[in-house]
């Protein structure tokens, strides 16, 4: 009976137990991927109806920013040869939706409620009769790509013209693009602040189709 | 001599009691963390680096359209081909498959459903404006461009 005091409880040992953990932490690590759901999203516009005869709608050439690629990867941006970086593409479009040529009474009123570093911005690159007449109804931005094109030319383009949304959008508001990229809409006052820099200057993107 | 060896008396073991605990937390946010993919993909998939990301707010929400060079081009050849899930299928069964996974949601959701194309960077246009109209017809005409981050330098 002495003996049997002295006896300690039996005890499982655990000095492998971080080398189990490792094993499994391997695993986790080889076999998965993390998952990637970020991208440009857009919106198509709905199917043609075939009950209703498509008019064709006569809008004049300086409140669409044509942008053209070719077969070979080759940029038409207004009728010219593009070769420049994307950003100066960016640049192109934003200059072109913020040009308040004509504004009317609706473009008035948007662009009284810019921030004063957007009107200094539409002082100086804006106001030029050959351009869009107003962001609010008039101005489009249009890009057609061929069937030969890349998808990685279209996809540069894409996020060009978004980019140039995109930083109009952040600055009306007074944030950066990335805070803008990641405004979480349920929220109350970023929804708020969303729609404030969204009202009156859609995203107006025409994606052709191909021939 | 002794002089040294008198300081030395302190153990210099690292107590390793901690490490399976912290070994645990790792192995915990990894499993967290990383997605079981589902299907194997059977095309090549470079995606496209872009800027403008906006990430995905309901993943229930999001289909998947694989668009690549096959991988295995002795059996499938090298013209790109679309993958859903786990098989090829034309542009024709586009509109079929849309509806399938429409199926899957609650009736309020239907219209909400967003349509992934996971494009290879060296897939040219036409196949991809097909899937485009396939898509418009199948009144699934919220779109994502799956694309990478790309490093501003």
């Amino acid at each position: 009976m002495g003996r049997g005091k002295s006896r300690k409880p039996p005890e499982i040992s655990s000095g492998s137990m971080a080398d189990i953990a490792f094993l499994l932490l391997i695993f986790f690590l080889v076999t998965t991927t993390i998952a990637n759901d970020k991208g440009i999203l857009l919106q198509l516009p709905p199917p043609p109806d075939p009950n209703i005869v498509q008019e064709d709608i006569k809008i004049p050439e300086r409140n669409i920013f044509k942008i053209l690629a070719n077969s070979q990867d080759q940029l038409l941006v207004e009728n010219e040869p593009f070769t420049a970086t994307m950003d100066e593409l960016k640049e192109e479009v934003k200059k072109f939706v913020l040009n308040f040529g004509e504004p009317g009474a609706e473009g008035v009123e948007v662009y009284n409620s810019l921030p004063p570093s957007l009107k200094a911005y539409v002082n100086k690159n804006g106001k030029s009769p050959l351009s869009s007449d107003n962001p609010v109804s008039k101005a489009i931005v249009s890009f057609k790509a061929q069937r030969g094109t890349s998808y990685e030319l279209y996809i540069n383009v894409l996020d060009a013209i978004n980019a140039a949304y995109n930083e109009i959008y952040a600055e009306r508001v007074g944030i950066t693009v990335d805070e803008w990229l990641t405004l979480d809409r349920d929220d109350d006052i970023q929804k708020d602040m969303y729609d404030r820099a969204r009202n009156g200057i859609p995203r107006a993107i025409s994606i052709a189709e191909p021939d | 001599m002794s002089k040294f060896k008198k300081s030395s008396n302190t153990s210099n073991d690292i107590p390793t009691a901690a490490l399976p605990d912290i070994i645990f937390m790792l192995l915990f946010f990894f499993m967290v963390t990383t997605v079981v993919r589902k299907a194997d993909i059977l095309v090549k998939q470079k995606i496209p680096r872009a800027t403008q990301l906006t990430k995905i707010e309901r993943k229930s929400l999001v289909s998947y359209l694989y668009i690549g060079e096959p991988v295995n081009a002795s059996l499938f050849g090298t013209e790109p081909k679309i993958q859903v899930n786990d098989v090829f299928i034309t542009e024709k069964d586009i509109i079929q498959f849309v509806n399938q996974e429409k199926d899957k949601l609650s009736e309020v959701e239907r219209d909400q459903i967003t349509m992934s194309i996971k494009g290879d960077i060296e897939v040219k246009m036409g196949i991809v404006s097909d899937i485009q109209q396939e898509l418009r017809k199948a009144n699934a005409r919220k779109v994502l461009y799956s694309s990478i981050k790309k490093i501003k330098d």
